[in-house]
């Protein structure tokens, strides 16, 4: 490749990348020449601006034709820049979680590396997004993986964050295996990594013999993606991790994290097996639909594991890896239906996640604070204390729980439509979903009980730093608008994106 | 545009609004500021009744917006923001803001935390309002959920002793049912693009049929609904939840509770079950009729055996939601009428006597029927009305509770005399457990001194009047809700062909 043809390629597409890549660069080194006892807030409030000015830079590129460089492995398809904007919208709120952490220990020797890492896991994650082939993917994916595991342990002296990440690496290890396993069989099948032109060989003459091998590969990348995604069968380093890992690290995993998880999954589903035939002739359906029920089966053991066992959690944060948990299962419902709303579903689903867990989690962070005290009785008496904490805290809580009037009503209701639209219509898949919808209420109205019931222990005013107050005051009237009108969030997606049809060119 | 729907239903939201400007110590102008939000409501729904009276036709008031719309392709699975009126509705939402201004009367007696509670109570209000206007199933289901939220609060916050198991009750039945029901209404809006109440009717019973919704889906998702609503209604062997609600919320809320909410079930098996599935329905009324017997009697012995008169009221709800279903069982227009005028009727009823419940606990905290013996020596007035509560509910003719109750048996008479025989016994015995608990309580063995015990005091007056004046009115002047009623009944005898 000659310096000329490096030029022509129009690396506008990949600004954003650049941003953050810059930045993470720069705050690494302005760490190391920092004198020891400065204060390392201002790295975290550049790396807030950075994101910013990659989602300001992304919002420039959303009307952009579709556009691949660097011979198809990094592409800006709608697709991509749908999902870029979520990931890069929950990094930012992520970040000024980060900014006002506050552990007991005080990480001052670290806490530089502690933005930085952000940066990277969310440059891993957007390249991820973007990547048309299998190699720049993986590359992605281990970006994000492995600034994820420096993060989960990143207070060196607490145990429980110690522990969380030697678990997240091994399950992590584990599960990047069983993903490049699978992937291995697809390359060997089609002689090719790029997902277009394997698109390509296995819709046109693909060898029907070789199906059930492509079949095994489904499995292996299904469940080793399940790992990003944390649902069954790769789901439990999740309770684990949440509750050792920094509270804004937990937030990250939980929410971008899983997106970028789901991006992926949904990219390789559809360009691999998607266009995969099921059966000998010609005209038989994609493997994909064959595969739904495997599908259908994963999303209702998530959901059903998930909601279940977070009834007997008394830490907050092990609560909301459960519930997290839960919430991959009702997505992956979207998955199974694979009807005609499943991208709109998914996208404002995983919108109105974000919002409102990266709202409970600011919320964690601050009552948690610096005593550590993540027992869900921590919450007792929320309401005397705080009230305005405590109603946030309420909205957030409902629309988790999927109550009408927030995002996550809606978000449940076009994954739900979805299930009804197809033919024929999942009704267990849809049931489970509900019945555990209604199970995950008392946990939920667990916390609502704690808030509003129960006296409080202590009556110590809670300080709420600036960066909590921004995220709060964004994520409730996020959660709320979006519940209330989210045509909004809809007619942006159909407007710019149009219907994600650009993603197989 | 006429936005007067909407005005009635989001007038409480004001009251909110000036609520959470007010300092929480403030009782007074909290309480006051509680009340005057549930007026504007009230007096508005009675502007469009006596509107209708003059002529206006309903439809005039309907309303529609550009809500939310699914899916890429324009037209397809839209959810507009519809709202209006038939008779039906009407009355009910009448009901609902005259019962809301009296609920909010009894709150009075709460003793703390007044601002949360009305604000709570402003937005419940809001929700059953919007439940009976609603014009869409989606709709409907929003409103549905909106009331589930602050009645979980209200009953656990300011309820008694067993509160919190109460309201956790209460929260997972109806979360239950209203997830069996989203599962009816996402079908149906799935698989025919409208959830318009009109539109799915005149959809799914035209002659052809739908074609994505066949005749053995239809069956399964009446059946769903039978259970969402039955949940609410309550249904025996689905009333636990109920009985601890009743027992354990404030009497303020229970008069809500008793009087609008379970009436959501019987308006949506009517307006939905009856409305969208008339040929479906027509086959299980027997089943309807059967369950609504067997609830009348279940309820009506276990009320015999009482100690606390909060639970013979509970049982007797039940009992009386039985006369509901009767009705809808009987399939005839006197049936459905009789069960439509048990709705109102028992509203009123059960809200009187609730709010006489109130005034007891205020006094004695107790609601044991041997506790209060002999209240009629202290508190005559109170205990006359006590009496004329139990006589309109076990239907002494003149009151509205015999109208209801005679049109029901009337109706189950012509269709399947058998088993309103065997239903005329549960009549007997309502006579006799609320005798039995009244009397207990007036002129039983007296367990304590009255002195000094004030009988009913100025705010109490107004609810006690009003709901008395209510319950006979409609025992000798029917006319005033049959009126209304004439559309609707004769829409839906249309749909079931008869």
């Amino acid at each position: 490749m000659d310096l000329e043809q490096m030029l022509s390629y129009q690396w506008a597409i990949m600004t954003p990348e650049f941003i953050i890549l810059g930045i993470a660069t720069i705050l690494s080194i302005m760490d190391l020449f920092m004198p020891k006892d400065q204060d390392r807030k201002i790295l975290g409030w550049i790396a807030f601006t950075s994101i910013i000015a990659a989602f300001v830079s992304l919002l420039g590129l959303v009307d952009l034709e579709l556009t691949s460089i660097l011979y198809d492995t990094f592409r800006l398809d709608s697709y991509a820049k749908a999902f870029k904007l979520l990931l890069l919208l929950g990094a930012a709120l992520v970040m000024l979680l980060a900014i006002s952490y506050e552990p007991k220990e005080e990480m001052k020797e670290y806490k530089g590396e502690f933005y930085y890492l952000f940066l990277t896991a969310l440059l891993g994650a957007m390249v991820m997004t973007s990547s048309g082939d299998l190699i720049t993917l993986f590359v992605g994916l281990e970006l994000l993986s492995l600034s994820s595991y420096i993060l989960a342990g990143i207070r060196k002296k607490h145990l429980p964050s110690n522990e969380s990440a030697m678990k997240y690496v091994i399950n992590g290890g584990i599960s990047t295996a069983v993903t490049l396993f699978g992937l291995s069989y697809v390359f060997g099948l089609t002689g090719s990594t790029n997902l277009t032109e394997i698109t390509g060989v296995l819709s046109a003459n693909f060898d029907t013999q070789q199906i059930y091998l492509l079949g095994l590969s489904f499995l292996l990348v299904f469940v080793g993606l399940s790992f990003k995604l944390a649902s069954v069968p790769f789901h439990m380093w999740a309770p684990d991790v949440y509750q050792g890992a920094p509270t804004p690290v937990t937030a990250f995993l939980s929410v971008v994290s899983k997106t970028a998880g789901f991006v992926i999954l949904l990219r390789i589903l559809l360009s691999v097996y998607g266009a995969a035939p099921s059966g000998s002739s010609t005209a038989s359906y994609p493997m994909l639909i064959k595969m739904q029920d495997y599908i259908a089966l994963l999303a209702g053991a998530t959901m059903i594991i998930g909601n279940v066992i977070a009834l007997r959690q008394r830490n907050v944060k092990r609560l909301f890896a459960y519930s997290s948990i839960a919430h991959a299962g009702y997505l992956l419902v979207a998955i199974a239906a694979l009807s005609a709303f499943m991208f709109d579903a998914m996208w404002f689903y995983l919108g109105a996640y974000l919002f409102m867990n990266l709202g409970a989690f600011a919320i964690i962070q601050l009552i948690s604070g610096k005593s550590d005290n993540e027992d869900i009785s921590a919450f007792a008496g929320l309401y005397k204390r705080s009230p305005i904490l405590a109603v946030s805290m309420g909205v957030f809580l409902l629309s988790l729980a999927g109550i009408p009037g927030t995002a996550g009503f809606i978000g449940k209701l076009n994954i739900f439509m979805g299930t009804f639209y197809v033919d024929p219509a999942h009704y267990v898949l849809a049931s489970v979903m509900i019945a555990t919808t209604v199970i995950s209420y008392f946990y939920y109205f667990g916390i609502f009980t704690q808030m509003f019931f129960r006296p409080p222990a202590t009556d110590e005013k809670i300080q709420l730093p600036a960066g909590i107050i921004v995220v709060l005051v964004i994520t409730v009237a996020a959660t709320i608008v979006f519940g209330l009108f989210p045509n909004l969030a809809f007619d942006f997606l159909h407007n710019h994106f149009n219907g994600f049809s650009d993603m197989f060119q | 545009m006429n936005l007067m729907i909407a005005l009635i239903v989001f007038s409480p939201l004001l009251g909110i609004l000036v609520l959470s400007f007010i300092p929480k110590m403030q009782e007074s102008s909290i309480k006051l500021v509680g009340i005057l939000a549930t007026l504007p409501a009230m007096v508005l729904s009675l502007a469009v009744f006596s509107q209708y009276k003059n002529g206006t036709e309903l439809f005039e008031y309907n309303l529609k917006w550009n809500w939310i719309h699914f899916g890429m392709s324009e037209g397809v699975f839209e959810i507009p923001f519809e709202l209006g009126m038939d008779g039906f509705s009407l009355i009910m939402v009448v009901l609902t803001s005259i019962l809301s201004l009296l609920a909010a009367i009894a709150s009075l007696h709460i003793k703390k935390e007044w601002k949360g509670y009305f604000m709570l109570f402003l937005l419940l209000e809001v929700g059953m309002l919007g439940v009976f206007v609603a014009e869409n199933l989606i709709l409907f289901f929003l409103f549905f959920e909106i009331t589930l939220i602050p009645m979980f609060f209200l009953i656990g916050k300011w309820g008694y002793h067993e509160k919190e198991k109460a309201a956790y009750s209460f929260l997972i039945y109806n979360g239950l049912g209203s997830a069996v029901l989203l599962i009816v209404i996402m079908v149906l809006f799935a698989r025919t693009g409208t959830s318009n109440i009109d539109v799915l009717q005149q959809l799914l019973t035209a002659d052809a049929g739908h074609a994505r919704i066949t005749d053995s889906v239809k069956m399964g998702l009446l059946l769903a609904l039978l259970v969402a609503f039955g949940v609410k209604l309550p249904i025996f062997p689905l009333h636990t939840w109920m009985l601890r609600v009743h027992v354990q919320a404030p009497p303020s809320i229970v008069m809500l509770h008793s009087g609008i909410l379970l009436k959501i079930g019987a308006y949506g098996l009517i307006r939905f079950g009856m409305g969208i599935f008339p040929e479906q329905f027509t086959s299980i009324a027997w089943l309807l009729a059967t369950l609504g017997v067997v609830n009348l009697l279940y309820g009506a012995f276990l009320a015999l055996v009482q100690k606390d008169f909060k639970m013979v009221l509970a049982y007797s709800s039940i009992s009386h939601m039985g006369i509901v279903l009767i009705g809808v069982g009987a399939l005839n227009e006197a049936g459905i009428q009789g069960a439509i005028f048990q709705v109102v009727s028992h509203g009123l009823i059960s809200a009187l006597l609730f709010f006489l419940v109130g005034i007891f606990y205020e006094r004695f905290h107790t609601s044991h029927i041997t506790k209060l013996g002999g209240m009629a020596k202290g508190m005559p007035i109170t205990a006359g009305f006590l009496l004329a509560g139990a006589m309109a509910s076990l239907g002494l003719p003149g009151m509205s509770g015999f109208v209801s109750e005679f049109m029901a048996f009337l109706g189950l008479f012509e269709a399947m005399p058998v088993l309103a025989a065997v239903g005329c016994l549960g009549i007997i015995l309502t006579a006799v457990y609320l005798l039995r608990a009244v009397l207990g309580m007036t002129f039983g063995k007296a367990h304590r001194e009255f002195t000094g015990i004030s009988d009913i005091r100025s705010f109490e007056w107004a609810p006690v009047l009003v709901l008395v004046a209510l319950i006979v009115l409609i025992g000798v002047y029917p006319s005033v809700l049959s009126e209304p009623l004439q559309a609707t009944l004769e829409t839906i005898m249309l749909g079931l062909g008869g």
